[in-house]
């Protein structure tokens, strides 16, 4: 058993000394800075490095956790060299060589964050201080990003933030240590305006049910912001606390709300159940103000859609990728992962393995684990090949830049995976947004925070 | 008395300080020698011998005192914000406000006893849970959870032109407090802490506390007003839990509504029982168990069981791989509720009980026995 083995080494006894010295306060006197030019939190000294995957494994995204940690143990053989090689072999341009990372043999280790920020942050930390984590990755909730990408860059440890759609991700709570594949909300609210202005016409009154934190207030203010610059009018948000089963006494005032669009901007289980609940309660049958009442879920995946099952059917929303794109690179990961867990991936799959991989080139181009280089690496790299088309990462606000997918529940879906159809896809060019609008500081790459 | 302690507690002082400060060394074959758990390990010590305070002491349930630790955490977090990054000045902002929150809680609460107050408290806290997750989310920032930020004013740090590089992080008179700087740091609390509940239950007022458990109708027809030391002994709990808070603040500058919810509450008086009601060292160790549960149960997972019962034959293991693993990982729930189980119904008096029946074997069998008068218990 792994944490029986770690003894007393000597490692920690110094530690405990050094410790000691500090707290006694004589560290002044006998560090110098300098002295640790390329010393920095876990640098890897072994032949083997370890990822540490932060996951809700329990809670209202779990079942996203799940299929993160299924994608993390893909990409890991991948860059070990076993299975098929995955998107190793379509990402442009890549420095990996299916070796490990710099030669050294990627390993894992993983913790439950429960979908709750403090136990994030608990996990990131003994990942972190325990377990030797080089890098934190993971995680379905920007709540935890949020969380924990403050913590990693207390701790001088890089995060590749997993599913987080919240503007304040790459916004206002950005940090240089955190960096996001992920698409956000804003980016949705562009995406899906036109879409929802041509099916639903111009003159809507929409009704906000709202998941009350971070990721679900910056959404309603996108869509809000998004669909009243196309006409439409917003009758009421209304905040519905994160991870609620019964949503009857949120559904009941809509029907006399003079509302006729209902925007659910939640997520997980939470969706799963508000959308089950409002189509339960008759709402797509419905007419108001003239018009077939309708329901649009700003964020949906697979995953979702499977757990909603009819009520799904013909209902849009935003994506950040979809396995059944006809790209290379999809179809490598979507061969690839089906080949070993039976299922094709969701997008949380998707963003967690692209996650790993672009970090593991960011290490080989920049020939070193210290973490300053490999942001240096990451900031403004451009490629393409992982399904998403080509793609910037952006370095004013480490916000990853590409096409964007509107999809919509599928009417007659022929197997149980087939239950979203891409009903267009948004080119990178149109959901491009000046980062400077959500203010925010990166804050500094040097010095190296030393964790313990 | 004319000593200022007695041997025994003397003596008792110094073991426990000696344990404490060594963790980091005897922990480490246990998975556990590591900054964050120890820091932990601490904090809810502190916020465990506090409740003791209150449950131990004169006997009220209070199922509400997390709402003291997350307004604790709040306040530092805020503290940090406004003021300066320096720990002290958040510590006692801290340890004041839940101080002044648990008095008029306290005030409203002590009208009654019994169940009563229990659920008074208990529906105090989720007032407060609720509140701090939406009502108040300026002041809170809901369930995201309350951050430190570049742009935060810092009006102290600002004033007297400290600056800093990269993240703001919590310091104490410049020095970081990350790491095993910040598990001493808690750790001299954490004695401190112990120091004053010791002196607390040695002193004419600790034995008023105690009489209110005992028959608190019988010490007012003796002409004693109980209510003011019961609310003393509330606003003192109060405030251990508010600096038990703050320090979970100093240590990692996040303060979340989830750390005042009810399960957070029930977890306090868990951690007292498990360990011991009334006694000094008891909730300490039951905070430790059910912390070490909590982080190195819910942690591991399959793959580190198979490796454990790899020494086994191959379907043998597999069977006890599948077996242990309802107990650990996110099951660890589950173990902990039979630990408990098995406390309450073997061991009333929780793990120090079941240290005293252990001595007492020692003892008997022991030539000695005879030096160790056993202790007079008050006639009734």
């Amino acid at each position: 058993m792994t944490i029986l083995k770690r003894g007393l080494s000597r490692r920690r006894v110094l530690q405990t000394g050094m410790a000691g010295i500090i707290g006694s306060g004589v560290a002044p006197l006998v560090f110098t800075k300098g002295a640790w030019a390329q010393e920095f939190c876990n640098n890897p000294t072994g032949d083997t490095v370890v990822f540490g995957l932060n996951l809700p494994l329990t809670g209202t995204y779990a079942e996203e956790g799940a299929d993160e940690q299924r994608a993390y143990e893909l990409a890991i053989a991948h860059l070990n060299g076993e299975g098929d090689g995955g998107l190793l072999n379509v990402l442009q341009p890549s420095a990996l060589k299916g070796n490990g990372i710099l030669g050294k043999k990627v390993t894992y280790v993983s913790s439950d964050s429960q979908t709750k920020s403090d136990v994030a942050r608990a996990g990131a930390t003994r990942m972190i201080e325990r377990d030797g984590a080089i890098m934190i990755t993971g995680g379905s909730s920007s709540g935890e990003a949020i969380a924990v990408q403050g913590l990693c860059q207390e701790m001088g440890v890089i995060f590749m933030a997993g599913l987080t759609h919240s503007n304040d991700t790459t916004g206002k709570d950005k940090r240089r240590y955190g960096f996001r594949h992920f698409f956000n909300a804003y980016q949705s609210g562009i995406g899906l305006a036109p879409v929802l202005g041509d099916s639903y016409g111009k003159d809507r009154r929409a009704y906000h049910l709202t998941a009350d934190y971070t990721w679900g207030w910056t959404q309603e203010e996108s869509i809000k912001n998004a669909t009243e610059a196309l006409g439409w009018e917003t009758v009421a948000a209304v905040r519905t606390p994160l991870g609620a089963t019964d949503y009857s006494q949120y559904l009941t005032p809509i029907l006399n709300s003079g509302a006729d669009v209902l925007i659910l901007n939640h997520y997980g289980l939470d969706m799963v159940n508000s959308l089950t609940q409002a189509v339960q309660f008759g709402m797509r049958d419905r007419q108001a103000n003239g018009k077939d009442f309708q329901i649009v879920t700003p964020l949906i995946s697979e995953l979702m859609a499977k757990g909603a099952g009819e009520s799904v059917k013909g209902i849009f929303g935003t994506s950040n990728w979809h396995w059944n794109l006809q790209d290379p690179g999809s179809i490598a990961f979507t061969k690839s992962f089906g080949a070993k867990y039976g299922s094709p991936p969701s997008q949380a799959a998707h963003t967690a393995y692209v996650q790993a991989l672009l970090y593991a080139d960011a290490v080989e181009r920049a020939g070193t684990f210290y973490p300053p280089e490999v942001i240096k690496a990451l900031e403004g790299f451009e490629f393409d090949g992982m399904g998403n088309g080509p793609t910037v990462y952006r370095a004013d606000d480490h916000q990853c830049i590409k096409s964007v997918l509107v999809v919509q529940g599928n009417e007659s879906p022929t197997s149980e995976f087939d239950v979203l159809n891409v009903f267009q896809e948004i080119d990178r060019d149109t959901v491009t947004y000046d980062p400077t609008i959500f203010g925010g500081e990166l804050g500094e790459a040097e010095p190296v925070p030393m964790c313990a | 008395m004319p000593k200022f302690m007695s041997r025994n507690d003397l003596l008792l002082f110094a073991g426990f300080s000696l344990v404490v400060l060594t963790m980091p060394i005897w922990l480490a074959p246990f998975g556990a020698g590591y900054p964050d758990l120890l820091q932990r390990f601490m904090i809810f010590g502190i916020f465990a011998v506090g409740f003791n305070i209150l449950f131990g002491l004169t006997g009220y349930l209070s199922f509400g005192h997390a709402a003291f630790f997350g307004v604790g955490s709040y306040a530092a977090v805020w503290s940090f914000k406004l003021l300066t990054l320096d720990a002290i000045p958040a510590m006692i902002f801290a340890v004041v406000i839940s101080g002044l929150f648990a008095l008029v809680i306290g005030f409203l609460c002590l009208r009654r006893s019994g169940i009563y107050f229990s659920i008074l408290t208990l529906a105090f806290a989720q007032m407060s849970y609720n509140l701090a997750y939406s009502v108040l989310t300026p002041i809170t920032n809901g369930e995201t959870g309350l951050q430190l930020t570049l742009s935060d004013p810092r009006v102290i740090d600002a004033a007297v032109g400290q600056g800093f590089v990269g993240q703001p992080v919590p310091n104490i008179l410049g020095q970081q407090l990350s790491g095993y700087a910040g598990f001493y740091f808690c750790a001299g609390f954490l004695i401190l802490a112990f120091f004053i509940a010791q002196r607390i239950a040695g002193s004419p007022f600790g034995m008023m506390l105690k009489a209110i458990k005992s028959n608190q109708t019988r010490m007012q027809f003796t002409g004693f007003n109980t209510r003011p030391y019961a609310l003393s002994a509330f606003v003192i709990s109060g405030m251990y839990a508010g600096l038990a808070g703050a320090l979970l603040a100093v240590t990692d500058p996040l303060a979340g509504a989830e750390r005042m919810q009810w399960t957070a509450s029930g977890e306090v008086v868990l951690m007292t029982i498990l360990g011991g009601v009334g006694t000094l060292v008891g909730p300490v160790i039951g905070a430790w168990i059910i912390k070490y549960f909590e982080n190195i149960l819910s942690a591991l997972n399959d793959n580190i069981l198979a490796r454990f019962w790899s020494f086994l034959p191959e379907g043998v293991a597999d069977v006890l791989v599948k077996v242990t693993s309802k107990f650990v990982g996110d099951g660890w729930h589950l173990t902990l509720g039979l630990a408990f189980v098995i406390v309450v119904i073997f061991l009333p008096g929780g793990i120090m009980e079941g240290v005293r029946r252990v001595a007492g074997l020692f003892r008997r069998s022991g030539s000695s026995g005879a030096k160790t008068a056993p202790q007079t218990q008050p006639a009734e």
